[in-house]
């Protein structure tokens, strides 16, 4: 259906966003899903055997916090991309993630939220938190520059 | 006295299974050596990122670099010590080849009473024109518990050196 008002749905977004996450097979192999409150969005983790990287304390591995943080900041862009006038052009490419690891990450559901510091026409500054039992002890953080532009550009 | 990096050489197959996500994204060990540690991850359609393009995903990339900075700080220490990453900084300069497996190359280069220092390179076909690159720090002694490569020595009857107790 046709958007006359010129502003999206949050059910619609919602549903766009899982559909995108569920596009990609990598997301879908660590169990990552989204939920929107308006336009804050909330990455959740599920703990699963899988995501282990250290069996005797156990720690969940830090790619794989790594990898959750930079798909919440990606998934964010997008998000932010959508509801724009343009719409999503194309999934933002990462250029550089700096990851701090804080706490080692337990075996249970993990969660992240990504701040855009500033989005410009190509490039855009994001921040992510993750955290587990309470948001004000983050388990990792992230910072990243991420490429927005259009399809033609590299 | 066995180095970590002999131990490793030997095991190096159950040191990696031992780490249930290495083994999940299917990681596995070209070479150790001191100081140094080359892996590699074979290229798999459920570890894609992005669906039109078919490369293997940026998460798999951070893992791979992630566990292989940890493979060459291992194999830098004189004795097995639990090591914990603090930070990792990445740069990618571009996206993987379609349907290519990944490798890496870490180079623990400095190792401190407490700290280890290390780089790395992501690539698909030739090291020299790298998919990323990682920067690495790394806690050493971080806590008492043992360390996959260390839970495998230990199981098969190898007693590590100098162990904090």
């Amino acid at each position: 259906m046709s958007d006359v008002s010129g502003t999206t749905p949050d059910l619609d977004l919602d549903a766009r966003l899982a559909e995108i996450l569920q596009r990609i097979p990598y997301a879908r192999f660590l169990g990552v899903r989204a939920e929107l409150a308006g336009d804050e969005m909330t990455a959740v983790l599920p703990f699963s055997q899988h995501l282990i990287g250290n069996p005797s304390l156990p720690a969940i591995h830090g790619g794989v916090i790594g990898a959750f943080m930079e798909m919440t900041a990606v998934a964010q862009l997008g998000l932010s991309q959508l509801s724009s006038a343009t719409g999503l052009v194309r999934q933002p490419r990462t250029i550089d993630v700096t990851i701090e690891y804080l706490r080692s990450g337990r075996p249970r559901t993990t969660f992240a939220r990504a701040t855009i510091k500033r989005e410009g026409r190509r490039i855009a500054n994001v921040q992510v938190e993750a955290w587990q039992d309470t948001r004000a002890a983050p388990i990792a953080a992230l910072h990243g520059h991420f490429l927005l532009g259009a399809k033609d550009e590299a | 006295m066995t180095r970590p990096v002999d131990m490793m050489r030997q095991l190096a197959p159950q040191v990696l299974m031992a780490s249930p996500h290495a083994a999940a994204i299917g990681m596995e060990v070209v070479s150790i050596d001191p100081a140094e540690a080359v892996l590699r991850v074979r290229f798999r359609p459920d570890l894609v990122g992005d669906p039109d393009t078919g490369v293997i995903a940026g998460g798999v990339v951070t893992a791979l670099l992630d566990h292989t900075c940890g493979q060459s700080v291992m194999s830098a220490l004189e004795s097995y010590q639990p090591i914990a990453t603090l930070d990792l900084r990445i740069d990618y300069m571009r996206p993987a080849g379609s349907g290519l497996d990944i490798f890496c190359h870490a180079h623990c280069y400095k190792v401190t009473r407490s700290v280890a220092f290390v780089r790395a390179q992501a690539y698909d076909l030739d090291r020299e024109d790298p998919v990323a690159t990682a920067q690495a720090a790394f806690m050493i002694n971080a806590n008492r518990a043992m360390s996959p490569a260390e839970t495998v020595a230990r199981a098969l009857g190898h007693e590590p050196d100098g162990a904090k107790g």
